[in-house]
Parts: C-alpha cells; sequence; structure tokens
C-alpha cells in the first residue's frame, strides 16, 4: 500500500513540477524550479509538523513534496550557471528552502 | 504525452527513493540514504545529455530527467533533515549535511561534465531535460 501511494503523490507532484519549471525557468536563472524547490519545503515542514504519519505522510509528504522538489535539478543548473550566478542560485535555493521548511513548521503549530 | 512520462518517471523514482529509505532508514543522524538518493540522481542527471536517444526524443528526455530522476532525489527531505538536526541542537551534523549534499553532488556533476560536451548539455536542457 505504501509503495502506491508514494507512487500517487509523486505522479502528481512530479509533473506539477514541470509545469512549473517549463514556464518560469529562464536561461540566466531557474527561478522556476527555486520556486518549486522552495514551496515543496515549506508543505514539508507544515505536513511534518502537523503530525502526519502513515499513509498520509507517505502521499503527500515522500510522494508529492518529495517528487515535487528536486535535487538533481538543481545540482546540474547551479554547475550549467557558472561560478558567479551559480554560487547565488545555490544560496538562495538552500536558504530560502531551510528557511520556508521552518516556516511550514511554525505555521503548522500556530 | 510528455506530463504522462514525467508522471510515470516521477512515481518510479519516488518508489524507488522510498524503497532505499525502507531499506536503510536515514535515522537521527547524518542522513546517508537521502544523502545517496541525491548525489546518485544528480550524477546520472549529467549522465543522461550523453546519450543521443534521449537527447533526440523529448518524451524520454522529460521522462528519465524531470520525471525519474527528479521524482528520484529530493530537496524537500534535504531541507527537513537539516531543519531537524539544527532543531535538536546537532548544529555541526547540519551544516556537514548541508554543505556536503551540495558538494557532493556538484562535484559529481562537474566530474561528469569534463566527458560529456557542452554541447550535448544544451541540447538536453532546450529539451526541457534538466527541470
Amino acid at each position: 500500500m505504501t509503495p502506491l501511494l508514494v507512487a500517487l503523490g509523486a505522479a502528481v507532484g512530479a509533473p506539477l513540477r514541470f509545469a512549473v519549471a517549463s514556464a518560469l525557468d529562464a536561461e540566466r536563472f531557474p527561478r522556476g524550479t527555486l520556486a518549486v524547490n522552495v514551496v515543496g519545503s515549506f508543505l514539508l515542514g507544515l505536513l511534518v509538523a502537523a503530525g502526519a504519519s502513515g499513509h498520509w505522510a507517505a502521499l503527500l509528504g515522500t510522494g508529492f513534496c518529495g517528487g515535487f522538489t528536486t535535487y538533481s535539478a538543481f545540482a546540474v543548473q547551479t554547475h550549467r550557471l557558472g561560478w558567479r550566478r551559480g554560487a547565488a542560485y545555490a544560496v538562495l535555493t538552500i536558504g530560502l528552502s531551510l528557511a520556508a521548511c521552518a516556516l511550514g513548521v511554525v505555521v503548522a503549530q500556530a | 504525452m510528455t506530463y504522462l512520462a514525467v508522471a510515470l518517471g516521477g512515481a518510479l523514482g519516488a518508489v524507488l527513493r522510498w524503497a532505499l529509505g525502507d531499506a536503510v532508514p536515514d535515522g537521527g543522524g547524518f542522513p546517508w540514504t537521502t544523502f545517496a538518493v541525491n548525489v546518485s540522481g544528480s550524477l546520472l542527471l549529467a549522465v543522461l545529455p550523453a546519450l543521443a536517444a534521449v537527447r533526440r526524443r523529448h518524451v524520454l528526455a522529460a521522462g528519465l530527467g524531470p520525471g525519474l530522476l527528479g521524482g528520484y532525489t529530493t530537496l524537500s527531505a534535504y531541507s527537513e533533515q537539516t531543519r531537524t538536526l539544527l532543531a535538536a541542537g546537532d548544529a555541526a551534523t547540519a551544516l556537514l549535511y548541508l554543505v556536503g549534499t551540495l558538494g557532493a553532488c556538484l562535484v559529481a556533476v562537474a566530474a561528469v561534465s569534463l566527458v560529456v560536451p557542452r554541447a550535448a548539455g544544451d541540447e538536453f536542457a532546450a529539451e526541457g531535460g534538466d527541470e
């Protein structure tokens, strides 16, 4: 049951990421992928702090949030952007994602 | 058709990530399993442009890049694990994990790019393979 829920969540999350990235990513800066990773981190923080477990965690956490966000595209894009823009992109992605995740926890506990 | 390929690939990649986490749970310290997933997924995404069949077929590029490897790797778990380590007062492990994952992924991608021509990567990116 659990792998099916993970697959289902990712089957929605991955194409949603692809749609946002295709629409917003620019050659000079992948702002769509950045937005996806920040929003996905916020949602996972929210879910974890809300106490999601079992089937819900598999579907929405491991499946949707995991499939929605991506590290592989982030790493390849960072490399392609070169030192200056790549560093800015990496710092923004990691900093904003971590902050968004913490914000998700705060919102869930409020 | 492209979106279907991304959905199918994403589902498969996520289940693969889940299976690895189920077999070797991350536990309380350094999240080694997620680390390995993100580094191997980044390396494979850098390898994809080397395959001519993937570069030429949009559906294949989307299904394997944004689909399979996008679903396999995760940035949300990386954020949440780092936050959990920080909240537990283990700032050293959190920082090591944060910087270590980024560093290892970039080294993997850079190493692959030494053998894969830049033009192949450009073509792959133009197909939306790196989203």
